[in-house]
Protein backbone atom coordinates (compact mmCIF):
# COMPACT_ATOMS: atom_id res chain seq x y z
CA UNK A 1 0.00 0.00 0.00
CA UNK A 2 1.59 3.23 -1.14
CA UNK A 3 -1.63 5.23 -0.81
CA UNK A 4 -1.40 7.95 1.77
CA UNK A 5 -3.67 7.21 4.71
CA UNK A 6 -6.60 9.58 5.10
CA UNK A 7 -6.28 9.35 8.89
CA UNK A 8 -2.96 8.66 10.60
CA UNK A 9 -2.74 5.15 12.07
CA UNK A 10 -6.18 4.15 10.69
CA UNK A 11 -6.16 1.46 8.04
CA UNK A 12 -9.39 1.44 6.05
CA UNK A 13 -11.04 -1.85 5.13
CA UNK A 14 -10.45 -2.96 1.55
CA UNK A 15 -13.49 -3.90 -0.52
CA UNK A 16 -12.80 -7.58 0.17
CA UNK A 17 -12.57 -6.85 3.89
CA UNK A 18 -15.88 -4.98 3.78
CA UNK A 19 -17.44 -7.97 1.99
CA UNK A 20 -16.08 -10.29 4.71
CA UNK A 21 -17.50 -8.00 7.39
CA UNK A 22 -20.98 -8.06 5.78
CA UNK A 23 -20.81 -11.86 5.59
CA UNK A 24 -20.39 -12.02 9.40
CA UNK A 25 -23.85 -10.45 9.83
CA UNK A 26 -25.68 -12.77 7.46
CA UNK A 27 -28.10 -15.13 9.21
CA UNK A 28 -28.21 -18.83 8.27
CA UNK A 29 -31.14 -19.72 6.04
CA UNK A 30 -31.70 -16.23 4.67
CA UNK A 31 -32.66 -15.68 1.03
CA UNK A 32 -30.30 -13.02 -0.30
CA UNK A 33 -29.69 -11.03 -3.46
CA UNK A 34 -26.20 -9.62 -3.91
CA UNK A 35 -25.83 -6.67 -6.26
CA UNK A 36 -23.58 -6.87 -9.29
CA UNK A 37 -19.91 -6.12 -8.60
CA UNK A 38 -18.31 -6.00 -5.15
CA UNK A 39 -21.39 -7.22 -3.20
CA UNK A 40 -21.15 -10.50 -5.16
CA UNK A 41 -17.94 -11.26 -3.22
CA UNK A 42 -19.91 -11.58 0.04
CA UNK A 43 -21.03 -15.05 -1.07
CA UNK A 44 -17.40 -16.25 -0.92
CA UNK A 45 -17.34 -15.63 2.84
CA UNK A 46 -20.66 -17.21 3.81
CA UNK A 47 -20.07 -20.88 4.77
CA UNK A 48 -22.09 -23.42 2.77
CA UNK A 49 -23.26 -24.89 6.08
CA UNK A 50 -25.29 -21.70 6.67
CA UNK A 51 -27.53 -22.77 3.74
CA UNK A 52 -28.02 -19.18 2.67
CA UNK A 53 -30.01 -19.18 -0.58
CA UNK A 54 -28.65 -16.72 -3.14
CA UNK A 55 -31.05 -15.22 -5.66
CA UNK A 56 -30.04 -13.88 -9.06
CA UNK A 57 -32.60 -11.69 -10.84
CA UNK A 58 -32.37 -13.51 -14.15
CA UNK A 59 -34.00 -16.56 -12.64
CA UNK A 60 -31.83 -18.45 -10.15
CA UNK A 61 -32.75 -19.32 -6.58
CA UNK A 62 -29.83 -21.19 -5.05
CA UNK A 63 -26.84 -19.80 -6.93
CA UNK A 64 -23.44 -21.29 -6.12
CA UNK A 65 -19.90 -19.98 -6.48
CA UNK A 66 -18.35 -18.98 -9.80
CA UNK A 67 -17.56 -22.14 -11.82
CA UNK A 68 -14.08 -23.02 -13.05
CA UNK A 69 -13.65 -22.53 -16.79
CA UNK A 70 -14.07 -26.27 -17.36
CA UNK A 71 -17.41 -26.24 -15.53
CA UNK A 72 -18.90 -23.22 -17.32
CA UNK A 73 -22.34 -23.93 -18.75
CA UNK A 74 -23.12 -21.47 -21.58
CA UNK A 75 -26.82 -21.54 -20.61
CA UNK A 76 -26.26 -20.75 -16.94
CA UNK A 77 -25.42 -17.12 -16.21
CA UNK A 78 -26.12 -14.68 -13.40
CA UNK A 79 -27.60 -11.18 -13.43
CA UNK A 80 -24.13 -9.76 -14.15
CA UNK A 81 -24.04 -12.02 -17.25
CA UNK A 82 -21.17 -14.03 -15.77
CA UNK A 83 -21.16 -17.83 -15.78
CA UNK A 84 -22.86 -19.18 -12.66
CA UNK A 85 -23.43 -22.46 -10.85
CA UNK A 86 -26.32 -23.98 -8.91
CA UNK A 87 -26.24 -25.47 -5.44
CA UNK A 88 -28.06 -28.68 -4.56
CA UNK A 89 -31.67 -27.62 -4.05
CA UNK A 90 -31.55 -24.75 -6.53
CA UNK A 91 -34.52 -23.71 -8.68
CA UNK A 92 -34.73 -22.03 -12.09
CA UNK A 93 -37.59 -19.55 -12.46
CA UNK A 94 -38.83 -17.10 -15.08
CA UNK A 95 -38.44 -13.35 -14.82
CA UNK A 96 -41.89 -12.55 -13.42
CA UNK A 97 -41.45 -15.10 -10.61
CA UNK A 98 -37.91 -13.90 -10.00
CA UNK A 99 -39.10 -10.34 -9.52
CA UNK A 100 -42.09 -11.50 -7.49
CA UNK A 101 -39.46 -12.82 -5.09
CA UNK A 102 -37.79 -9.40 -5.05
CA UNK A 103 -40.88 -7.16 -5.05
CA UNK A 104 -43.07 -9.42 -2.94
CA UNK A 105 -40.88 -9.17 0.16
CA UNK A 106 -39.40 -12.66 -0.07
CA UNK A 107 -35.75 -11.56 0.06
CA UNK A 108 -34.44 -11.36 3.62
CA UNK A 109 -31.59 -9.18 2.45
CA UNK A 110 -30.30 -7.31 -0.55
CA UNK A 111 -26.77 -5.85 -0.55
CA UNK A 112 -26.13 -3.09 -3.08
CA UNK A 113 -23.49 -0.54 -3.96
CA UNK A 114 -24.31 3.18 -3.91
CA UNK A 115 -23.37 6.52 -5.41
CA UNK A 116 -25.06 8.27 -2.49
CA UNK A 117 -27.16 7.47 0.57
CA UNK A 118 -29.01 10.06 2.63
CA UNK A 119 -29.50 10.21 6.39
CA UNK A 120 -33.13 9.05 5.98
CA UNK A 121 -32.11 6.01 3.93
CA UNK A 122 -32.73 7.32 0.40
CA UNK A 123 -30.57 5.42 -2.07
CA UNK A 124 -29.04 6.71 -5.32
CA UNK A 125 -27.22 4.01 -7.26
CA UNK A 126 -28.49 3.93 -10.85
CA UNK A 127 -27.83 7.27 -12.55
CA UNK A 128 -25.51 10.18 -12.04
CA UNK A 129 -27.74 12.98 -13.22
CA UNK A 130 -30.66 11.38 -15.05
CA UNK A 131 -29.51 13.12 -18.21
CA UNK A 132 -27.27 10.32 -19.49
CA UNK A 133 -28.05 9.51 -23.09
CA UNK A 134 -29.00 5.98 -22.11
CA UNK A 135 -29.30 5.37 -18.37
CA UNK A 136 -29.71 1.76 -17.26
CA UNK A 137 -31.69 0.81 -14.17
CA UNK A 138 -31.81 -2.99 -14.43
CA UNK A 139 -33.35 -4.49 -11.28
CA UNK A 140 -31.99 -1.97 -8.76
CA UNK A 141 -35.30 -0.23 -8.02
CA UNK A 142 -37.20 -3.51 -7.61
CA UNK A 143 -34.61 -4.91 -5.20
CA UNK A 144 -34.39 -1.69 -3.20
CA UNK A 145 -38.13 -1.40 -2.56
CA UNK A 146 -38.85 -5.10 -2.18
CA UNK A 147 -36.22 -6.67 0.07
CA UNK A 148 -36.91 -6.92 3.82
CA UNK A 149 -33.48 -5.35 4.47
CA UNK A 150 -31.32 -3.25 2.19
CA UNK A 151 -27.67 -2.97 3.21
CA UNK A 152 -25.03 -1.05 1.32
CA UNK A 153 -21.41 -1.98 0.71
CA UNK A 154 -19.55 1.20 -0.23
CA UNK A 155 -16.66 3.54 0.37
CA UNK A 156 -17.17 6.81 2.23
CA UNK A 157 -15.71 8.98 -0.48
CA UNK A 158 -16.11 9.07 -4.24
CA UNK A 159 -13.00 8.96 -6.42
CA UNK A 160 -13.20 12.76 -6.46
CA UNK A 161 -13.12 12.77 -2.64
CA UNK A 162 -16.77 13.75 -2.13
CA UNK A 163 -18.73 12.27 0.80
CA UNK A 164 -21.30 9.73 -0.37
CA UNK A 165 -23.17 9.60 2.97
CA UNK A 166 -25.11 12.82 2.84
CA UNK A 167 -28.09 14.82 4.14
CA UNK A 168 -29.94 14.64 0.84
CA UNK A 169 -29.08 12.76 -2.34
CA UNK A 170 -28.35 15.02 -5.29
CA UNK A 171 -28.33 12.11 -7.75
CA UNK A 172 -31.61 10.55 -8.98
CA UNK A 173 -33.09 8.19 -6.38
CA UNK A 174 -33.29 4.44 -6.78
CA UNK A 175 -35.78 4.24 -3.89
CA UNK A 176 -36.71 6.46 -0.96
CA UNK A 177 -36.02 5.50 2.66
CA UNK A 178 -35.01 1.92 1.90
CA UNK A 179 -31.49 1.61 3.38
CA UNK A 180 -31.14 0.06 6.84
CA UNK A 181 -27.36 -0.42 7.24
CA UNK A 182 -24.16 0.71 5.55
CA UNK A 183 -20.84 -1.18 5.56
CA UNK A 184 -17.94 1.08 4.61
CA UNK A 185 -14.17 1.24 4.57
CA UNK A 186 -14.21 2.92 8.02
CA UNK A 187 -17.38 1.85 9.83
CA UNK A 188 -20.65 0.00 10.07
CA UNK A 189 -23.50 2.50 10.22
CA UNK A 190 -27.20 2.08 10.87
CA UNK A 191 -29.77 4.40 9.30
CA UNK A 192 -32.18 5.22 12.11
CA UNK A 193 -35.09 7.58 12.72
CA UNK A 194 -32.44 9.94 14.10
CA UNK A 195 -30.16 9.67 11.08
CA UNK A 196 -26.75 7.99 10.81
CA UNK A 197 -25.55 6.02 13.86
CA UNK A 198 -22.21 4.21 13.77
CA UNK A 199 -22.30 0.82 15.45
CA UNK A 200 -18.67 -0.06 14.74
CA UNK A 201 -15.50 1.81 13.74
CA UNK A 202 -12.33 0.27 12.31
CA UNK A 203 -9.34 0.08 14.66
CA UNK A 204 -8.01 3.48 15.68
CA UNK A 205 -10.89 5.43 14.10
CA UNK A 206 -12.80 8.02 16.13
CA UNK A 207 -16.33 9.28 15.58
CA UNK A 208 -14.90 12.78 15.13
CA UNK A 209 -12.76 11.52 12.25
CA UNK A 210 -15.75 9.71 10.75
CA UNK A 211 -17.80 12.91 10.92
CA UNK A 212 -15.22 14.60 8.67
CA UNK A 213 -16.07 12.22 5.82
CA UNK A 214 -19.86 12.15 6.32
CA UNK A 215 -21.84 15.08 4.93
CA UNK A 216 -24.59 14.79 7.57
CA UNK A 217 -24.62 14.49 11.37
CA UNK A 218 -23.36 11.11 12.60
CA UNK A 219 -22.93 9.79 16.14
CA UNK A 220 -22.18 6.53 17.89
CA UNK A 221 -25.22 4.36 18.54
CA UNK B 1 -54.30 -32.18 -36.47
CA UNK B 2 -52.59 -29.31 -34.73
CA UNK B 3 -49.08 -28.71 -36.05
CA UNK B 4 -47.54 -25.33 -35.31
CA UNK B 5 -44.17 -26.07 -36.93
CA UNK B 6 -43.52 -23.90 -39.99
CA UNK B 7 -40.56 -23.21 -42.27
CA UNK B 8 -38.45 -20.32 -41.07
CA UNK B 9 -39.29 -18.37 -44.24
CA UNK B 10 -42.97 -18.42 -43.19
CA UNK B 11 -42.42 -17.64 -39.50
CA UNK B 12 -43.16 -13.92 -39.81
CA UNK B 13 -45.71 -13.93 -42.61
CA UNK B 14 -48.13 -11.04 -42.08
CA UNK B 15 -45.99 -9.09 -39.60
CA UNK B 16 -46.55 -5.40 -40.34
CA UNK B 17 -44.35 -2.33 -40.10
CA UNK B 18 -44.92 -0.48 -36.84
CA UNK B 19 -45.53 -3.65 -34.81
CA UNK B 20 -44.74 -3.89 -31.11
CA UNK B 21 -42.49 -6.91 -30.58
CA UNK B 22 -41.24 -8.78 -27.52
CA UNK B 23 -37.85 -10.48 -27.71
CA UNK B 24 -36.90 -13.05 -25.05
CA UNK B 25 -33.45 -13.51 -23.61
CA UNK B 26 -31.12 -11.99 -21.05
CA UNK B 27 -27.95 -11.02 -22.83
CA UNK B 28 -27.35 -13.79 -25.35
CA UNK B 29 -28.84 -16.43 -23.05
CA UNK B 30 -32.26 -17.45 -24.35
CA UNK B 31 -32.19 -14.87 -27.14
CA UNK B 32 -33.92 -16.23 -30.26
CA UNK B 33 -31.03 -15.26 -32.49
CA UNK B 34 -32.04 -17.14 -35.65
CA UNK B 35 -35.63 -15.87 -35.46
CA UNK B 36 -34.29 -12.33 -35.26
CA UNK B 37 -32.26 -13.04 -38.43
CA UNK B 38 -35.46 -14.23 -40.10
CA UNK B 39 -37.32 -11.09 -38.99
CA UNK B 40 -34.55 -8.95 -40.48
CA UNK B 41 -35.01 -10.94 -43.69
CA UNK B 42 -38.81 -10.48 -43.59
CA UNK B 43 -38.24 -6.73 -43.51
CA UNK B 44 -40.71 -5.32 -40.94
CA UNK B 45 -39.56 -1.89 -39.74
CA UNK B 46 -40.54 1.00 -37.43
CA UNK B 47 -40.77 -1.60 -34.68
CA UNK B 48 -41.25 -0.91 -30.98
CA UNK B 49 -39.05 -3.52 -29.33
CA UNK B 50 -39.53 -4.67 -25.75
CA UNK B 51 -36.61 -6.65 -24.33
CA UNK B 52 -34.38 -6.60 -21.29
CA UNK B 53 -31.52 -4.97 -23.17
CA UNK B 54 -30.65 -3.31 -26.44
CA UNK B 55 -28.21 -5.89 -27.77
CA UNK B 56 -25.43 -8.11 -26.44
CA UNK B 57 -22.93 -6.70 -28.95
CA UNK B 58 -21.51 -8.44 -32.01
CA UNK B 59 -23.43 -8.83 -35.23
CA UNK B 60 -26.22 -11.06 -34.04
CA UNK B 61 -29.57 -10.96 -32.30
CA UNK B 62 -30.99 -7.66 -31.10
CA UNK B 63 -27.79 -5.82 -32.08
CA UNK B 64 -28.30 -6.97 -35.66
CA UNK B 65 -31.99 -5.95 -35.73
CA UNK B 66 -31.00 -2.49 -34.54
CA UNK B 67 -28.05 -2.29 -36.91
CA UNK B 68 -30.48 -2.86 -39.79
CA UNK B 69 -32.50 0.13 -38.51
CA UNK B 70 -35.70 -1.84 -37.98
CA UNK B 71 -36.34 -0.49 -34.48
CA UNK B 72 -37.92 2.92 -33.85
CA UNK B 73 -38.29 2.59 -30.09
CA UNK B 74 -36.66 0.41 -27.44
CA UNK B 75 -38.42 -0.36 -24.15
CA UNK B 76 -35.89 -2.06 -21.86
CA UNK B 77 -34.38 -2.05 -18.36
CA UNK B 78 -30.69 -2.09 -19.24
CA UNK B 79 -29.48 -1.10 -22.72
CA UNK B 80 -26.11 -2.66 -21.90
CA UNK B 81 -22.54 -1.51 -22.31
CA UNK B 82 -22.03 -3.69 -25.37
CA UNK B 83 -25.08 -2.25 -27.16
CA UNK B 84 -22.91 0.09 -29.21
CA UNK B 85 -25.09 0.23 -32.32
CA UNK B 86 -28.08 1.12 -30.20
CA UNK B 87 -26.10 3.81 -28.34
CA UNK B 88 -25.02 5.37 -31.64
CA UNK B 89 -28.56 5.44 -33.09
CA UNK B 90 -30.02 6.69 -29.82
CA UNK B 91 -27.50 9.51 -29.66
CA UNK B 92 -28.35 10.45 -33.25
CA UNK B 93 -32.04 10.61 -32.32
CA UNK B 94 -32.92 7.71 -34.63
CA UNK B 95 -34.27 5.42 -31.92
CA UNK B 96 -36.30 6.33 -28.84
CA UNK B 97 -35.62 4.78 -25.43
CA UNK B 98 -38.01 4.05 -22.57
CA UNK B 99 -36.18 2.78 -19.47
CA UNK B 100 -38.33 0.56 -17.24
CA UNK B 101 -37.21 -1.19 -14.03
CA UNK B 102 -36.59 -4.87 -14.77
CA UNK B 103 -39.27 -6.15 -12.40
CA UNK B 104 -41.79 -3.66 -13.75
CA UNK B 105 -41.10 -4.64 -17.35
CA UNK B 106 -41.54 -8.32 -16.41
CA UNK B 107 -44.79 -7.65 -14.56
CA UNK B 108 -46.15 -5.39 -17.33
CA UNK B 109 -45.61 -8.25 -19.78
CA UNK B 110 -47.09 -10.85 -17.43
CA UNK B 111 -50.11 -8.60 -16.86
CA UNK B 112 -50.50 -8.16 -20.62
CA UNK B 113 -50.65 -11.91 -21.04
CA UNK B 114 -53.05 -12.37 -18.14
CA UNK B 115 -55.66 -9.79 -19.21
CA UNK B 116 -54.75 -7.30 -16.48
CA UNK B 117 -54.70 -3.78 -18.00
CA UNK B 118 -52.73 -2.08 -15.21
CA UNK B 119 -51.40 -2.66 -11.71
CA UNK B 120 -49.79 -0.82 -8.81
CA UNK B 121 -46.19 -1.34 -7.72
CA UNK B 122 -43.93 0.39 -5.19
CA UNK B 123 -41.02 0.20 -7.65
CA UNK B 124 -40.07 3.66 -9.01
CA UNK B 125 -42.32 5.58 -6.56
CA UNK B 126 -40.62 8.89 -5.78
CA UNK B 127 -38.03 8.47 -8.57
CA UNK B 128 -37.45 9.90 -12.05
CA UNK B 129 -38.90 6.75 -13.61
CA UNK B 130 -42.15 7.17 -11.67
CA UNK B 131 -42.59 10.83 -12.60
CA UNK B 132 -45.91 11.69 -14.24
CA UNK B 133 -47.50 8.34 -13.43
CA UNK B 134 -50.65 8.14 -11.29
CA UNK B 135 -49.97 7.06 -7.70
CA UNK B 136 -52.07 5.64 -4.88
CA UNK B 137 -51.35 5.09 -1.21
CA UNK B 138 -52.22 1.66 0.20
CA UNK B 139 -51.53 0.95 3.89
CA UNK B 140 -49.26 3.97 4.10
CA UNK B 141 -47.05 3.05 1.12
CA UNK B 142 -47.03 4.94 -2.19
CA UNK B 143 -47.50 2.86 -5.33
CA UNK B 144 -47.18 3.78 -9.00
CA UNK B 145 -49.77 2.75 -11.60
CA UNK B 146 -48.17 0.80 -14.45
CA UNK B 147 -49.88 -0.23 -17.69
CA UNK B 148 -49.65 -3.75 -19.10
CA UNK B 149 -47.66 -4.44 -22.26
CA UNK B 150 -49.43 -6.28 -25.05
CA UNK B 151 -47.56 -6.94 -28.25
CA UNK B 152 -48.28 -7.86 -31.85
CA UNK B 153 -45.43 -10.36 -31.95
CA UNK B 154 -43.19 -12.30 -29.55
CA UNK B 155 -39.90 -13.99 -30.48
CA UNK B 156 -39.11 -16.84 -28.10
CA UNK B 157 -36.32 -19.35 -27.66
CA UNK B 158 -37.13 -22.70 -26.03
CA UNK B 159 -35.32 -26.02 -25.53
CA UNK B 160 -37.95 -28.69 -26.26
CA UNK B 161 -41.20 -28.21 -28.14
CA UNK B 162 -43.93 -30.50 -29.48
CA UNK B 163 -46.34 -29.79 -32.34
CA UNK B 164 -48.99 -28.38 -29.96
CA UNK B 165 -46.50 -25.73 -28.84
CA UNK B 166 -45.80 -27.12 -25.37
CA UNK B 167 -42.38 -25.85 -24.30
CA UNK B 168 -39.55 -26.37 -21.84
CA UNK B 169 -36.52 -24.13 -21.50
CA UNK B 170 -32.83 -24.60 -20.75
CA UNK B 171 -31.44 -23.24 -17.48
CA UNK B 172 -31.32 -19.42 -17.27
CA UNK B 173 -32.23 -19.29 -20.97
CA UNK B 174 -35.79 -19.31 -19.58
CA UNK B 175 -35.75 -15.68 -18.29
CA UNK B 176 -38.37 -13.53 -20.09
CA UNK B 177 -39.39 -16.20 -22.60
CA UNK B 178 -42.38 -17.81 -20.81
CA UNK B 179 -44.05 -14.49 -19.94
CA UNK B 180 -43.42 -12.97 -23.36
CA UNK B 181 -44.98 -16.04 -24.99
CA UNK B 182 -48.22 -15.14 -23.16
CA UNK B 183 -48.40 -11.49 -24.12
CA UNK B 184 -48.45 -11.36 -27.94
CA UNK B 185 -51.05 -11.80 -30.67
CA UNK B 186 -48.52 -13.86 -32.61
CA UNK B 187 -45.97 -15.89 -30.64
CA UNK B 188 -43.20 -17.46 -32.71
CA UNK B 189 -40.81 -19.91 -31.04
CA UNK B 190 -37.49 -21.39 -32.08
CA UNK B 191 -36.88 -24.76 -30.42
CA UNK B 192 -33.60 -26.62 -30.18
CA UNK B 193 -35.34 -29.98 -30.03
CA UNK B 194 -38.55 -31.00 -31.78
CA UNK B 195 -40.15 -33.76 -29.71
CA UNK B 196 -43.16 -35.99 -30.26
CA UNK B 197 -46.48 -35.09 -28.70
CA UNK B 198 -46.52 -36.94 -25.38
CA UNK B 199 -42.74 -36.92 -24.93
CA UNK B 200 -42.90 -33.98 -22.51
CA UNK B 201 -43.96 -34.82 -18.97
CA UNK B 202 -47.10 -32.67 -18.39
CA UNK B 203 -45.75 -31.80 -14.92
CA UNK B 204 -42.64 -30.18 -16.42
CA UNK B 205 -44.13 -28.14 -19.27
CA UNK B 206 -43.36 -24.46 -18.58
CA UNK B 207 -45.29 -22.89 -21.47
CA UNK B 208 -48.48 -24.71 -22.52
CA UNK B 209 -49.12 -24.71 -26.25
CA UNK B 210 -52.11 -22.36 -26.07
CA UNK B 211 -49.66 -19.42 -25.84
CA UNK B 212 -47.77 -20.48 -28.98
CA UNK B 213 -48.77 -19.84 -32.61
CA UNK B 214 -45.81 -20.81 -34.78
CA UNK B 215 -42.66 -22.84 -34.17
CA UNK B 216 -39.45 -23.37 -36.05
CA UNK B 217 -37.03 -26.21 -35.32
CA UNK B 218 -33.54 -24.65 -35.11
CA UNK B 219 -30.94 -26.89 -33.41
CA UNK B 220 -28.37 -24.11 -33.23
CA UNK B 221 -26.46 -25.27 -30.15
CA UNK B 222 -25.09 -23.10 -27.38
CA UNK B 223 -25.46 -19.33 -27.09
CA UNK B 224 -22.38 -17.44 -28.24
CA UNK B 225 -19.61 -16.83 -25.68
CA UNK B 226 -19.50 -13.33 -24.33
Amino acid sequence: MTDKLLFENVKPRSRVEIAKRVAQDVTAGWCINLGIGIPTMIADYVPASAEVIFHSENGILGMGTAPSEADQDPWLINAGKQYASLVTGAAIIHHADSFAIARGGHLDLCVLGAYQVSQNGDLANWAIDGGESAPAVGGAMDLAVGAKRVWLLMTHLSKAGVAKLTENCSYPLTAAGCVKRIYTDYAVIDVTENGFEAIELVDGMTIEQLQRIVDAPIRMA
Amino acid sequence: MIDKFVAIADAFEGVADGSTILIGGFGASGEPTQLIDALVEQGAKDLTMVANGAGAGGDFGISRLIEHKRVRKVICSFPGRKALVFAEQHKAGEVELEIVPQGTIAERIRAGGAGIPAFYTATSAGTLLGEGKPTEVFDGVTYVLERAIKADLALIEAWNGDRWGNLTYRSTGRNFNPIMAMAAELTVVQVQHKVELGDLDPETIITPGVFVNRMVHIPHGNPPKF
